[in-house]
Formats: structure tokens, C-alpha cells, sequence
């Protein structure tokens, strides 16, 4: 039964876009309803299959997936010319960024019932959106993988070009080259891994008990991570996100920073690292090089920016920085830090772009330097924005703060000179982000009041309902922080045994 | 009766649930109802902690250290396990004491100096929250829970001083006071890491009973260094030092606490005597053997105690600003605390002394200068302002205020049989025993000037003729919720000296230790009496100054005919002014700039140059395929050719 609704996970959204087809774009409130209907219904699973994989935890999973110990294992035949199954089951990591996205695409719904334009169409790509975003949360097949991989970025560019501001185009296009350069290094090393491995199937579980030759995962090694990374934004892969965050509208920003992004780093560590982890335990310390920029320097060039979305599209980079910084330290306590800021960060910016969509509704500029005194007509999305601040500048009680300071203390177990360089530099700039944060959120919220914003009006039950959900599960990992950790080293000691194990032989 | 436990829970959980009542439910809709529950709740959380400390010091048990509970919160490697706990020993007992009370104060003065505000419910709710963080601190067993309520204390400190958001000087400062403690607490943070690492443990127990010999031997990586262990320890201890040197406003990153006088009064008086600033004095205390450990951490402590207190005061002297003048006082003040306790240190040997009296002039301090920031307020409360120039002549008007302000300006001056009076003679003498000759110099010194200024605020505050145009009128009246609470707090400013002196010299001493200690010293019979001679003098010079018939009180208050020297210090050495030089030039213009700079042309640049690349190579692939005929078959021809000439084709 429970692997019956896990699956339902990624089909039901699809289903909707199928039943909202036959449905005249005229009757917008009715596509609107089925629309939240289904993503509610979604969030309602995942949570209580979240809450099934916690409760089993401990107990002994599905012996066809060991060493990972995964539940809801499904093993179907797919395409059998390419020897690609359906090949799909969740363990901790998984369950949690499935809740996240789910909370995610529920909230991006909401927030964008009054979009314009045709909304039967936008709803059906974030629909399609969401489902590609579980497919690849879900799968344990390489093809499969790829092809949610890849019908994510469509949606998106789709979504932007179409429905998004600003330089909407060039925006949408930067992203979607961008992530498709990614793509295709991914591509080429994933035909490298199947015949390489000498493995019968596109099973990444498979793959894994095999060893691969050292040379080839000495040039595959960097491209896939650093195909992956692209869509997390590393340096210097970072470009397309600013530009595509500020063109896209609320919900798509909501998705792409807060479940997207997280897309790559999941493959870096369940893809790249799993597979390759000779290979990962030579190149990551130098890859550390590269989150100087991501996270010392992001942060400045966020204090310099006016524009609340590039603001946040920096911020989000220095924060997924410190993703690749625990994963590149392949400590436990590392590896369990960076799950948790993928997850925490996701919820973090999701609340941030969210209450930055609903002040852009209202104010129709993202501007700082125009705004002013917004807190006075606006409490409600003011105190949202405030701590979404407060999340993301690490502060204790939230998620943020568990995350980054499990990963600070995760790096620094790393003994190589280049992490524990990074990782100093990583914590002293802390200072940093909450120079941006309280500089954005005083001139946007605090001082005088200016006379064109007299009339403005607070959110909304529905926008408050949104900032309210997704402040509690803030709080709810930032206050009982152990329950999740618990989850996701679970997940992770596969992982971690498995790196820890290479180079021996 | 309840028993130990519970009431440890209680003491959090009211605080607490202040907050969220407060914050969620009544803040919006009726304050008033908002301040009554606040109340409430922390007079029972200070009763709780009343019961708990009646508990504790009767019992036989005192002088040891408890855990009433410890939950795990979040699991590291090992033994690294951050925890959230209540640790209870005679400094947290008397620092639980010192909070509950003073924020019970500050929650009754609030109910008459927020009166007519309209976001009153908000305000209750923060100064509970600020509160509760500092309860939090102030019981942690290990260096996590210290951080974590150590920010939240940052945090709450933040929201209380942008309390009043639409006035910009209110915002900038409390953005100041946010970002420079954070920046302390960034190094604060990596001390914890280090230290955490190397010892593999966050507890207090742990810390405060190494012994550097065990590390002597193994190495660390630091990046551009390796160095041994043991210093690593130390360079950590000097690190965790950052971040109270930071909280408790020490030089030169003492510039947010002054500022910080823009939020509402009753915020100022709670920051200063007992939530925030006392928080980098009580660390130091908290992790005292393991500092002790660690060579030159105490030094450093020492002197910057020593600076910050000679340096404050003698700003503290020329300012006009009542609020200004008192926060100059805390950072002397602080800096007090601070060297007493580096003081310590006697070569290699540990006199616990300056411990004892640092710990005693916290308790002592919280009551005096909770009582003269509530007594700053009620007078800008009638006055509408916070300058000098406005006061005078309130004495006769505000015949209870003047009292009151009268005892506690005799407690920090620390004139017998004022409490004060008892710890900063402990602290000289810390000094004196120490053999840190100059300190001690030092100390007497700005003794002196503590009396000057305070009584110069006092003198021209409530002496001679009124200068504002209500109290000439005599429009001023002393509210009986802002007073009341006044009058209770000169009670412990009067006694809590004399009466406190036997508690803390039976009970504090800073726990077991690795290196030789002694434990106690000679008093110096005659210090007392050079003490309170140098107050007593400087008490005269400021009556002659300001208050006796010859005193030319227009001259005292202009700032602008004055020598050089006077106009440097009146304008606190200009370091507002390089403070935010140095941030607008070299961060936001600086590196900040550089590195958008960076990031806009030349990482755009390589994207926009590897864009015409693409553009090109495809421009000339283009010219092939554009339908030219002639072209094709030219191609072809040379093609063709060039394969029979060079290639296999059989022709």
C-alpha cells in the first residue's frame, strides 16, 4: 500500500495536468482548485510516508536495494532494448527532499493563484515541474534519472520565458543553457559509467558494487560533479542563477532555488561521490578552491546588489556553497550537514522568494532603495521576510543555524589544509550575510514610510498561510533537530562507508 | 514543595511562554493585557529562581555544581554532542537571581514608559524573549548552548533596540549592534569549532578541567600553519574570548553599546545591567580555569578590561547626553569585571580574588545600573529629551527619584556602605595582589573619575536652576509605575553589598583547577580608605564644578569654546567616524565592490566572450550553408579531388 501511494508521489501531478487538459482555460477558478487540490493531496502523502520511513527507521529495509537502505524499492522493467528499469525507493535523504519539494510545489501554488496569464498552462508546467523534481528524488535508475533530470530545466525555461519579468528571455535562456552544458557532461559520463562498469543495467545500486577503473574515474569524476554543480550553482557555473531567479515569477523561484538547486547537489553526493569515490576522495579537496567565491565572496557582492531577487539569488549561492563545502570534507558529520542545508535551505528560500513575490505584488518593484517603512503596512509578510532573514543568517532556533554548524564542525574534521582554509574563511563570514540581511530587510522594511505606499495592504489568509507553514518547518528542524539527523545518517553511512572504503584496495 | 527540577524548568518557561502568548495572541490586540501577563510571569520566574537559590545556598550542598536536566539536541561524533542543559552553581544561581529580578523591574517600569505606545504588546513579548535567551545562557553546560542563547541574545537585542523602526537612528543602530557582535561571534563560533575538535568535547566540565600537557604532543593543521595542539588551544580560548569581548562592548569594538541608547529606556537598562553585556563578562567566568590554562589569554583579558575602563570613563566625563554618560559608565564598568578577572594571574599561579570580586561586582553592578537607566528614563520621560541642557532643578520636584538616584550613584561610586563599594574594592584589590601595579593605578584612577562624572550628572540633573520650560512650569510628576520599581531597586543598590559579602566569599570560587592556585591573600588594610578618599575628592571637585554657588553651570555644558583635547574625547576620539569610514571605504567600497567587480566582468565577461565564440564558429559554418550554389559545387569539385589525390578513391 505505502509503495503504491510512494509511486502515486510522481504520477499524481500528472495526472492532474491530464484531467486539467479537458477543462476550457475559461474556467480558471475550477483548474485553480484542482490544482491546489492535488498538490495538498501530494504534500499529505509525503508527509505521512515521511513520517512511515521514520517510524521504520532501524528496522531492516529492502534487501534488493543493500547496501542502501531504502524503502518502497520498486524494480520494474522499462525499456528493455537499453536495459533501463523503473527503478524507484526513498531512504531518509530522499523521503525529506521529497517533503521538502512537496511543501515547496504546495506553497508555489498557493502563492501564484493570481498569476496572469493563461493560468491552465502555468499550473500544468508547475505541475510537470513538480513531477520531474520527484522523479529524480525518487529514482535509482541512471536513465530514468536523466530524463527527470532533464525535463525539469524545459519546464522551467518554458515558465520563465512565458510567464516570468524584467528580461524575462535572456533570463530563461541563460538558465536553461546553462543547466543543459551541465546536462550534457552529465550524459557523457553516465554512457562512461554503463559501459565502464560492465554492469547489466542502468541500476545505480548495481553499479555501485562494481569497481571502475581508476582512469576513467579520474577524468569522469570532475565532469559529472561539475555537471551536477551547475545546477547548484558552484563557481563558476554560478551565472545563470541571478539572472534566472530575478527573471522568473515567485513560484518558479521558489522552485528552482529551493528544490532545484538541490537537484545537483543530490547528484554530487547519490550519483558522483556514490559511484566514483576513489576519484572523489583525490579531486574534492581541490574542488574546495572553488567555494571561496560561493561563500566568502557571494555575500559581499549580495551587499551590493538593490535588487531583492539578485539579493537572494546571491545569498542562495553562498548558502549552496556550503552544501558542496560538508559534501567536499566527506566527513559523516559533513555529509550529514550538507543533507541538512539542502533541506533546510529549501525551505529557507522558499520563504524568501515567496514573501519577496508577495511584496513585488504589491509594491511592483524589487528595489530596495525605493522601498521604505513596508513593516508599518505590511506586519505580516515584514515579519516573514525578517525571519526568513534570520534563518538564513544562521540564527539559532531555525534550521540554518543546525545546518551550517553541523557542516562547520564536519569540515573541520577534514584534515587538508585547503578545507580547513575554507571552512575558517566559511565561518568568518557570517559576519557577512548578516550585513546583507539586516541591510536588505531595514531599508526595505523599517524607516519612513513613502506616500505612494500609503494604500498598501497586508497578505492575504492564503499568503499567510504559506509564510506560516513554511515558518514552522523552519522551526520544527531548527528547535528538534535530532530526529532528522537521526533520518539522514542513515541514508549517509552507505555513502560515507563506501568513500571511506576507497583507495584501500 | 516543587522540587529543584521543575522549578529549573519553570524559571525558562515562563520567559518563554511570555514570548509566545505575547507575541502570537496578545500583542496585537490588547497590550495592556499583553503587560500584566508579562508581569506576571516573570515575577514568577524570578520567584522560582528566588526559591531555587534559597534552595541551593541553604543547602550542604552549595559550593558544587548540578545538571537538573540535560536533553540531547543535536548528536555530533563521539563525544561531541551538543546538549541543552541547566547547570547549576553558585554563579548561574546568582546570575539566575540577578535576571529574573532585574527583567520583573524592567516588565513593571515598561508598564508606565510604554504606556501610550501602540506596539507595547510587541515590546513585552521581546524583552521576554530577551530574557529567556539570557536564562539560557546563563545555565548552559557546554559551549553549544552557550552559543545558541548567546545569539539569541544577539538577535533580541537587535529587535528591542529597532524597536521604534520608523526612526532611522533607532534602525542603524541596532543594525550596528547586531553586525559588530555577530562579527565577534563569527570568531566566537570558530573558537568553538577548534576547541570542539581538538578536544573532542562542548562541556564545561571538560574544558575547564584540561591540563595543555596532553596536547603538547599531537599537531594540527591550521591551513597556513601547524602548530601544536596546546597552542591551538590557547589561539581558542583567545577566539571564545572574542566573542565577550564583542558582547560585553570592550574597546575598540565597544562603538554599538553607546549607540544602542536609541531604543526605549527600559531596553537600555536591561541590556546593561543583566541580559547583554554582562554576557562576555560571565563567559570568561563561566570557562575561567580553562582561560587560566591557556598562557596569555588572561593578560589579554587584563588589558583589555584595563583600556576599556580608563578609556570609557574619561568619555563618560565630557558627554551630555544622560543615556550616553550612563552607557560609558557600563563599558567602565565592564571593564572592571573584565581585568579583575584577567587579574588573576600571578606568573605561573592563580589567585581566585579577582574571580570572586568580578562575579560580586556583576550582582552588585546589575542593581545600580538597572536603577539609574530606569531613573534616565522617567527623567527623559518629563523632560522629552535626553540632554543635560534641558535638566536641572528636577531634585525638588522628584523628591523620591532623587533619592533613589542618589544611593545608586553612591553604589558606583563606591562610597561605604554602598554596594558598590564592596566589589570594586575587591576588583582594586585583585589588582593589587596580582602585582599588575599599573592596572591597579589605573583602576584607582578611574574610580575617581566614576564619582566625577556620576556626580556631575547628578549635580546637573537635579541641582540648581531648572532649564526646561515644564519643570520651570512645574508640570512634572513621578509616575508610580515607573517608580516603584526605582524604589525597590535602590533597596539591593543600598544592601546588597554588605549583605551579599559573606554569601560570595563562602561559596564563589571558580571550581577545580590544573594549575596551583592560591586561595586567598592579605587584604591590604589601607586600601579602602585610598579608595574612598580619591571618590571623596573627586565627589568635591564636581560639587565645586557644578553645584556650589561659584559653579558656572552654562560654561559646564557648552561643548563648543573648549580646548582640543576636550572636543577629541567629546566627540568619544572620533570612532564612530572611523568606524563607519572603514566600513564604507573598505567593505561596502572595498570588497564589496571588487568583488561584484569581479563577478560582473569578469566572470560575465569570459561568459559574454565564450558566447561570441559559439556565435562565431557558427557564423562560419553559416557561410557554408547558405544556398550558394557554385559554392556546393566547388566543394564538391575540391573535394573530390583532394580524395583522389590524397584519400583511397579509385579514379
Amino acid at each position: 500500500m505505502n509503495t503504491i501511494l510512494f509511486n502515486s508521489i510522481w504520477v499524481l501531478p500528472l495526472l492532474t495536468v491530464l484531467a486539467c487538459v479537458l477543462i476550457p482555460a475559461t474556467y480558471a477558478k475550477a483548474i485553480r482548485t484542482i490544482h491546489v487540490t492535488s498538490a495538498t493531496i501530494v504534500l499529505a502523502i509525503v508527509c505521512y510516508l515521511t513520517y512511515v520511513v521514520y517510524a521504520l527507521s532501524g528496522t531492516p529495509a529492502d534487501p534488493a536495494a543493500a547496501p542502501l537502505a531504502l524503502r518502497f524499492f520498486t524494480d520494474i522493467p522499462w525499456l528493455s532494448m537499453f536495459n533501463a528499469n523503473y527503478i524507484v525507493g526513498a531512504d531518509g535523504l530522499n523521503m525529506l527532499l521529497l517533503a521538502l519539494t512537496a511543501f515547496i510545489v504546495w506553497a508555489g501554488v498557493l502563492v501564484s493563484l493570481n498569476i496572469k496569464g493563461n493560468q491552465k498552462i502555468f499550473f500544468a508546467l508547475i505541475q510537470l515541474l513538480a513531477t520531474s523534481v520527484y522523479g529524480v528524488y525518487m529514482s535509482f535508475d541512471l536513465v530514468l534519472f536523466f530524463v527527470f533530470y532533464e525535463m525539469e530545466a524545459l519546464c522551467m525555461y518554458l515558465m520563465i520565458a512565458c510567464y516570468g519579468s524584467g528580461k524575462r528571455d535572456y533570463g530563461g535562456k541563460k538558465l536553461t543553457l546553462t543547466l543543459a552544458f551541465g546536462s550534457s557532461m552529465i550524459l557523457a559520463t553516465l554512457f562512461g559509467l554503463y559501459f565502464e562498469s560492465g554492469a547489466t543495467s542502468w541500476n545505480l545500486i548495481e553499479i555501485s558494487k562494481t569497481t571502475l577503473p581508476m582512469d576513467f574515474q579520474m577524468w569522469a569524476f570532475p565532469l559529472m560533479f561539475m555537471g551536477f554543480a551547475v545546477s547548484s550553482s558552484l563557481f563558476p557555473f554560478h551565472f545563470w542563477s541571478p539572472d534566472g531567479h530575478s527573471a522568473a515569477p515567485t513560484a518558479v523561484s521558489m522552485l528552482a532555488a529551493g528544490v532545484m538547486m538541490k537537484m545537483g547537489a543530490y547528484g554530487c553526493l547519490r550519483v558522483a561521490m556514490f559511484l566514483m569515490p576513489d576519484a572523489a576522495k583525490i579531486w574534492l579537496p581541490y574542488v574546495v578552491a572553488l567555494l571561496i567565491f560561493n561563500v566568502v565572496l557571494g555575500p559581499f557582492i549580495a551587499i551590493r546588489h538593490k535588487d531583492l531577487k539578485y539579493i537572494t539569488a546571491y545569498s542562495s549561492i553562498s548558502h549552496l556553497g556550503l552544501i558542496f563545502l560538508g559534501l567536499a570534507a566527506m566527513t559523516p558529520i559533513g555529509l550529514r550537514g550538507a543533507s541538512l542545508q539542502m533541506i533546510s535551505h529549501g525551505f529557507l528560500t522558499g520563504l524568501f522568494f515567496a514573501t519577496i513575490g508577495m511584496i513585488y505584488e504589491r509594491t511592483h518593484t524589487r528595489d530596495i532603495t525605493e522601498m521604505g517603512g513596508i513593516m508599518r503596512k505590511m506586519p505580516f509578510l515584514g515579519v516573514g521576510f525578517v525571519l526568513a532573514g534570520f534563518a538564513g543568517l544562521g540564527l539559532p532556533g531555525f534550521s540554518g543555524f543546525i545546518a551550517e554548524s553541523t557542516i562547520f564542525i564536519g569540515a573541520f574534521q577534514q584534515d587538508s589544509t585547503l578545507t580547513r582554509i575554507v571552512t575558517i574563511l566559511a565561518i568568518l563570514s557570517i559576519t557577512t550575510t548578516a550585513v546583507y540581511i539586516l541591510q536588505t530587510a531595514n531599508r526595505m522594511l523599517h524607516g519612513p514610510l513613502p506616500q505612494k505606499y500609503e494604500s498598501l495592504t497586508d497578505g492575504c489568509f492564503r499568503e499567510k498561510l504559506v509564510i506560516v507553514v513554511l515558518v514552522a518547518c523552519l522551526l520544527f528542524i531548527g528547535v528538534c533537530p535530532g530526529w532528522i539527523s537521526e533520518l539522514l545518517d542513515q541514508s549517509i553511512a552507505p555513502i560515507f562507508e563506501k568513500i571511506s572504503s576507497a583507495g584501500l584496495q | 514543595m516543587i522540587d529543584d527540577i521543575t522549578l529549573g524548568y519553570l524559571i525558562l518557561l515562563f520567559p518563554l511562554i511570555t514570548f509566545v502568548v505575547n507575541g502570537l495572541f496578545l500583542g496585537n490586540k490588547c497590550a495592556k493585557a499583553a503587560a500584566i501577563f508579562a508581569v506576571i510571569c516573570n515575577g514568577l520566574a524570578f520567584a522560582a529562581a528566588g526559591t531555587l537559590a534559597f534552595h541551593y545556598f541553604s543547602s550542604d550542598f552549595a559550593p558544587q555544581k548540578a545538571i537538573l536536566f540535560d536533553h540531547t539536541f543535536i548528536p555530533f561524533i563521539g563525544d561531541l554532542v551538543a546538549r541543552i542543559g541547566m547547570l547549576v552553581d553558585p554563579l548561574s544561581v546568582m546570575m539566575l537571581v540577578v535576571v529574573t529580578f532585574i527583567s520583573f523591574m524592567v516588565n513593571i517600569y515598561s508598564i508606565g514608559y510604554m504606556r501610550e505606545d501602540r506596539a507595547a504588546g510587541r515590546f513585552f513579548a521581546l524583552l521576554s524573549l530577551f530574557s529567556f535567551s539570557m536564562l539560557g545562557l546563563v545555565v548552559a553546560t557546554n559551549l553549544f548552548q552557550m552559543f545558541i542563547f548567546w545569539e539569541l541574545v544577539g538577535v533580541s537585542s537587535y529587535l528591542l533596540i529597532g524597536f521604534w523602526y520608523h526612526k532611522p537612528s533607532a534602525v542603524s543602530a541596532s543594525k550596528q549592534a547586531f553586525i559588530l557582535t555577530r562579527f565577534a561571534d563569527s570568531f566566537f563560533l570558530l573558537g568553538i569549532v577548534l576547541v570542539s575538535y581538538v578536544v573532542g568535547n562542548f562541556d564545561f566540565s571538560t574544558l575547564n578541567s584540561l591540563s595543555l600537557i596532553d596536547f603538547q604532543k599531537q599537531f594540527i593543521n591550521l591551513g597556513l600553519v601547524t602548530i601544536p595542539k596546546s597552542e591551538a588551544l590557547v589561539l581558542g580560548s583567545i577566539l571564545i574570548f572574542t566573542g565577550g569581548w564583542g558582547k560585553s562592548a570592550m574597546f575598540p569594538m565597544h562603538i554599538w553599546l553607546p549607540n544602542a541608547m536609541e531604543g526605549p529606556t527600559p531596553v537600555s537598562s536591561i541590556i546593561h545591567s543583566a541580559t547583554m553585556v554582562v554576557a562576555g563578562v560571565y563567559l570568561v567566568a563561566r570557562l575561567f580555569p580553562f582561560f587560566a590554562i591557556c598562557d596569555n589569554a588572561l593578560t589579554l583579558i587584563m588589558w583589555v578590561g584595563a583600556f576599556t575602563m580608563v578609556f570609557a570613563a574619561v568619555i563618560a566625563c565630557t558627554q551630555k547626553d544622560i543615556k550616553r554618560i550612563l552607557a560609558y559608565s557600563t563599558l567602565s564598568q565592564l571593564g572592571y569585571m573584565m581585568f579583575a578577572l584577567g587579574a588573576c594571574k600571578i606568573g605561573q599561579v592563580v589567585a581566585v580574588t579577582g574571580w570572586t570580586a568580578s562575579t560580586f561586582h556583576i550582582f552588585t553592578h546589575a542593581f545600580f545600573k538597572c536603577s539609574l537607566f530606569l531613573i534616565a528614563g522617567s527623567l527623559i520621560h518629563q523632560v522629552g529629551t535626553n540632554d543635560l541642557d534641558a535638566m536641572g532643578g528636577l531634585g525638588k520636584k522628584m523628591k523620591l527619584t532623587y533619592a533613589c538616584t542618589l544611593i545608586s550613584i553612591l553604589a558606583i561610586s563606591g562610597i561605604p556602605p554602598f554596594s558598590g563599594f564592596f566589589s570594586k574594592d575587591e576588583i582594586i584589590l585583585a589588582a593589587f595582589q596580582g602585582q599588575h601595579y599599573v592596572v591597579f593605578g589605573l583602576a584607582l584612577f578611574t574610580s575617581g573619575l566614576t564619582t566625577f562624572y556620576m556626580f556631575r550628572l547628578f549635580f546637573l540633573a537635579f541641582h540648581g536652576a531648572p532649564r526646561h520650560e515644564g519643570v520651570k512650569a512645574g508640570h512634572v510628576h513621578e509616575d508610580f509605575a515607573m517608580t516603584l520599581p526605582i524604589a525597590i531597586l535602590a533597596i539591593p543598590a543600598l544592601a546588597s553589598g554588605f549583605a551579599a559579602q559573606p554569601i560570595f566569599e563562602k561559596f564563589f570560587v571558580p571550581g577545580q583547577m590544573n594549575i596551583p592556585q592560591l586561595v586567598r591573600l592579605d587584604h591590604a588594610e589601607w586600601l579602602p580608605f585610598v579608595a574612598v578618599g580619591i571618590a571623596v575628592v573627586a565627589l568635591v571637585i564636581a560639587w565645586v564644578l557644578y553645584a556650589s554657588p561659584w559653579a558656572k553651570v552654562g560654561r559646564a555644558l557648552d561643548e563648543t569654546n573648549r580646548s582640543g583635547i576636550y572636543k577629541v574625547i567629546y566627540h568619544k576620539f572620533y570612532f564612530d567616524e572611523m568606524y563607519y569610514a572603514v566600513v564604507r571605504q573598505f567593505i561596502f567600497g572595498g570588497i564589496a565592490r571588487v568583488a561584484r567587480a569581479f563577478n560582473d566582468y569578469v566572470i560575465e565577461g569570459l561568459l559574454a566572450f565564450t558566447v561570441w565564440f559559439v556565435h562565431k564558429l557558427g557564423d562560419l559554418v553559416r557561410f557554408a550553408q547558405a544556398g550558394y550554389l557554385p559554392f556546393y559545387l566547388g566543394t564538391l569539385i575540391v573535394g573530390v579531388l583532394l580524395w583522389r589525390f590524397f584519400g583511397q578513391l579509385p579514379l
